[in-house]
């Protein structure tokens, strides 16, 4: 049925801002080159580590890949907040209008009376939440990168330049960098191999990906379903129509589609091989 | 000036012997102080526990050699000792006037034996006797010339402990002399003059015919036979041109060659035993021993070809006899390589090789399984079965899997051969063709063989540093400083030697990325908690993917110089340690050697902070997924049950408009 309503050329929601599409499609491929050179270290007893290992062409040059990937990360990061720093001159004229408006990032009552609803309806006490144009668990992974570039940045700095670290730090720190950043990359890999995969892509209503966040479009149809709250809003602000665009060709949506799936597919391979490790190989 | 310094000294030393000689005098004892106890024929005394009879014969002492000799000239511990004295002397040391014949005694067999404290060993007095002793010229003497042979007989008598005991490669010794032409010349005739056992050995100096500072070696005995057969080579001139006879006594048959030692006889060098008379009967191929019928052919050609190519055949063939038609008839043993080869015959009979032999083994090499017979070579010729590049093989037809030695082996080295040939000094010394490289028996030696258990083995683990160092002598000395050598390590543990980390028989390059490697594993054998934490951090981990740029157990701790941290010479002592981080951190500092090299996070009280910060971590991790994964499974039957939902709201609304659609369809199809 979708099929048919894009082809025929019904104009659909714009989602997510050009910029914003660049800056996701980039932290993937930053992310999993990240995720791959890094948990072949941290798995090194495992023989997937060693073979991985030898694929990319050898720690040092895993090493490269891993510390040009988290630059490219930390220039996303950059981007975003440069970002920020734009739309609050062009869009939003104060830090006020953008912190605390209808569309902020930040938790709100609104959020807290939304996740109450929905474990109401997890547990068919009430009926599904009008969600609006960010869900808390969105907020929750917006967060969360903030938290996991500081965390996992900050060590990884250390870990980098070693030498620089320790004419202040004593060398012990070195090694609770070493824990920090592991451990905390393993949580934000699982966790976003997991829970976001799910949250995002693999809920019944999206399976098997939602593609919004590289074509940045969705059909009305189901825009209205999945952010009620945003659809009425705009509906009675009479601000639908300025939002909507045309849709992309069909090969966009299929190219898209191919690097979606080699996204998702290299990110269950990295959970199989990080729980095959931890479960009969962990020492 | 100096003379009166030379007047002043005078008079100095002059006082002093005035003053000792006078204290001398004192307590000196007279012989009849001595024989006032010992000239009681019941007087006993004990030696080591044993009691003995200490006494002196007074008149056979003063008819004595040595009877104008004061007691404690020989006895010089008694001198000024108070009388009755101990018992318990030390023994005479006849050496104090006798020193040129002590100093022979004691580098001649019968020293030598004294030496290893060999209880058989005979001393002055065994063959001088002790208080009366009597001059050569004397007939009562054990030693004139008449009573030699009985005096040598007491031991070298067939039957006596020495001839049954030790190695002597004559048998027969005193029959066989006694019925030569020497013996009876001497016992019979009664001629003095005729040669007893000490013209030919020498008295003091009596040595194996081996060693070529003895009177009986192959050089020397033609010098021997002339102090009584001058000008003997006028009479052989049948035999040899006299002319080499003394200049190159080695390239001409010696005299022994023909007139065998104790056998000497006329009739002997009338029928001549030369190898000719042996190839009248042995150059013939169809030749056949009749007991077992194995060939008895000899290719005199191998021979003159080969080591041996001036040994005559019954100087191996020892037991040969002229006298008889077939001289060999009265062969009963098998040639005994050991009568000429005699140390390494003694190293033989200790090793493994030897024992077996001794057990009569079917097993067991002898000298011949290895260096072949007639042809024997010397290693040093590549033709020779025991030359370097052959001795891997040589040692193969027993020691390759399935072979005879390998299947009573029970040790845990396996395919020797195909291993060695793959190591380092295989093939160094097959593909590479260094024959100075090891080889079988540059570790195991050649005649010593033993196992690794024994402690007298070259491989024992106590030896195996120089048995290594033979060739890696600098490893040897650095190791020995280490603290893995036995020399300074201090522990009931037991410490590794060269094989427990390069193996034996596998030994590889060390700058072999697989050796690097692999030598982790070695080290955490016995360290092992510290090379499990290793692998917990960077450079373990890298270097368990496979790489070995990052730092291994012996960039930083060294490989042979090994030494505790606690040593200040330790590449990880608190004087070098950032200097050791720098060799591959060049920026370094004391802080970054702070750095925790086999860190666990294991250990809460080795390691607190590591603990806390990892459990911390790991808190946030499973608390962040049971949140994550509870709100995930809660989610996921609502979510299936909506789709269903939504599907059949949009199957209701869509069923009357699916005709008109189709329409539609087709319409744009045209």
């Amino acid at each position: 049925m979708e099929i048919a309503t894009t082809s025929t050329g019904e104009k659909e929601f714009l989602r997510f801002s050009r910029l914003n599409r660049i800056l996701h499609i980039l932290m993937i491929v930053s992310f999993i080159s990240l995720a791959l050179t890094g948990m072949t270290l941290k798995f090194s007893y495992t023989g997937w580590a060693v073979f991985l290992s030898h694929i990319l062409g050898g720690f040092e040059s895993a090493g490269i890949i891993h510390r040009f990937a988290a630059v490219v990360m930390f220039g996303i990061f950059f981007t975003h907040v440069y970002d920020l720093f734009r739309r609050k001159r062009t869009e939003f004229g104060s830090w006020k209008n953008l912190f605390l408006g209808p569309n902020t990032m930040l938790f709100t009552k609104n959020d807290l009376h939304d996740f109450t609803g929905s474990l109401k309806w997890f547990l068919n006490l009430g009926p599904r939440p009008q969600y609006g144009r960010w869900t808390y668990w969105e907020k929750f992974d917006y967060f969360a990168v903030f938290w996991g570039v500081f965390v996992i940045g900050s060590t990884g700095l250390m870990l980098w330049f070693p030498e620089i670290f320790t004419l202040i730090l004593p060398g012990e720190l070195i090694n609770v960098a070493t824990i920090i950043h592991s451990d905390e990359a393993l949580l934000a890999v699982g966790f976003i191999f997991t829970v976001h995969f799910f949250n995002t892509h693999l809920r019944p209503e999206k399976f098997p990906m939602d593609i919004v966040i590289f074509t940045g479009r969705m059909t009305l149809e189901e825009f209205k379903q999945d952010k009620p709250r945003e659809y009425n809003e705009l509906l009675e602000k009479g601000k639908l129509e300025e939002n909507l665009v045309e849709p992309y060709q069909p090969i966009v949506i299929r190219s898209v589609k191919i690097f979606g799936w080699i996204a998702l597919s290299l990110g269950f391979s990295i959970i199989v091989w990080i729980v095959y490790a931890m479960i009969f190989a962990y020492r | 000036m100096i003379s009166f310094l030379k007047i002043y000294c005078t008079i100095i030393f002059r006082i002093i012997f005035f003053l000792t000689a006078t204290a001398a005098s004192l307590v000196a004892q007279e012989n009849s102080d001595c024989l006032g106890c010992h000239g009681d024929r019941s007087a006993t005394g004990t030696r080591k526990g044993k009691t003995i009879s200490v006494f002196v014969d007074e008149k056979k002492f003063s008819d004595a050699i040595h009877g104008t000799l004061t007691c404690i000239s020989c006895h010089a511990d008694l001198e000024s000792k108070e009388f009755p004295h101990e018992d318990d002397l030390k023994p005479v040391n006849c050496g104090t006037c006798h020193s040129s014949e002590q100093e022979l005694h004691t580098k001649s067999l019968h020293g030598q034996a004294i030496a290893r404290g060999d209880a058989l060993a005979p001393d002055c007095i065994d063959c001088h006797s002790n208080h009366d002793i009597l001059p050569a010229k004397n007939p009562r003497s054990p030693i004139s010339p008449l009573k030699i042979p009985f005096l040598c007989g007491k031991c070298h008598l067939e039957g006596s402990p020495v001839q049954k005991q030790r190695t002597i490669h004559q048998d027969h010794i005193l029959e066989n002399f006694s019925e030569s032409i020497h013996g009876q010349g001497l016992l019979k005739k009664g001629l003095i003059v005729a040669p007893n056992c000490a013209t030919c050995h020498t008295s003091h100096s009596i040595l194996r015919h081996t060693d070529p500072y003895s009177s009986i070696a192959r050089k020397n005995i033609a010098k021997t036979c002339t102090q009584c057969h001058a000008e003997i080579e006028m009479v052989h001139r049948k035999v040899i041109k006299g002319e080499l006879w003394e200049k190159e006594a080695n390239v001409l048959p010696a005299c022994i060659d023909c007139h065998q030692p104790h056998k000497v006889r006329k009739v002997f060098y009338d029928q001549g035993m030369a190898d000719k008379d042996c190839m009248r009967c042995h150059d013939k191929s169809e030749i056949k021993s009749s007991k077992d019928s194995r060939s008895l052919y000899v290719n005199y050609n191998e021979v003159k070809l080969s080591r041996h190519l001036n040994v005559s055949c019954s100087q191996c063939h020892s037991e040969v006899n002229a006298s008889h038609i077939r001289p060999c008839e009265t062969i009963t043993k098998k040639v005994d390589c050991a009568s000429c080869h005699a140390e390494i015959g003694t190293q033989y009979l200790k090793s493994t090789h030897g024992q077996l032999m001794a057990k009569n083994d079917a097993n067991a090499p002898i000298c011949k399984e290895c260096h072949g017979t007639h042809g024997v070579l010397g290693k040093s010729d590549p033709k020779s079965s025991t030359f370097a590049t052959n001795v891997p093989v040589l040692c193969a037809r027993c020691h390759r899997e399935g072979r005879k030695a390998a299947t009573r082996y029970t040790g845990d080295e396996h395919q020797i051969i195909e291993h060695y040939n793959e190591s380092i000094h295989g093939k160094g010394l097959m593909k590479s063709g260094l024959t100075v490289t090891a080889m079988c028996t540059n570790c195991h030696t050649a005649h010593s063989v033993l196992p690794h258990a024994d402690t007298a083995s070259s491989i024992n683990p106590k030896n195996i540093p120089a048995t290594c160092g033979k060739c890696h002598h600098g490893m040897q000395e650095q190791f020995e400083q280490s603290i893995h050598s036995k020399l300074v390590g201090k522990t009931d543990k037991s410490l590794p030697v060269c094989a427990d980390c390069h193996s034996a028989h596998t030994i590889r390059r060390a700058d072999e990325t697989g050796f690097k490697l692999d030598i982790m594993q070695k080290c955490g054998r016995c360290h092992e908690d510290i090379a499990k934490t290793y692998f917990d951090t960077y450079h373990g981990k890298v270097s368990q993917l496979g790489y070995t740029k990052t730092a291994k157990c012996y960039d930083c701790h060294g490989s042979h110089d090994i030494l505790a941290i606690s040593d200040p010479k330790s590449r990880l002592s608190h004087d070098n340690v950032v200097g050791t981080c720098q060799k591959c951190h060049a920026g370094a500092s004391r802080r970054f050697a702070g750095y925790l090299t086999h860190a666990t996070h294991h250990d809460p009280k080795k390691y607190p902070f590591l603990f806390w910060t990892f459990w911390g971590m790991t808190s946030l991790l499973i608390g962040t997924f049971i949140l994550g994964g509870i709100h995930t499974l809660l989610w996921l039957p609502r979510a299936l049950k909506m789709q269903r939902e939504i599907k059949k709201a949009h199957l209701k609304k869509e069923e009357p408009q699916e005709k008109q659609e189709k329409d539609k369809d087709g319409n744009s199809n045209n």
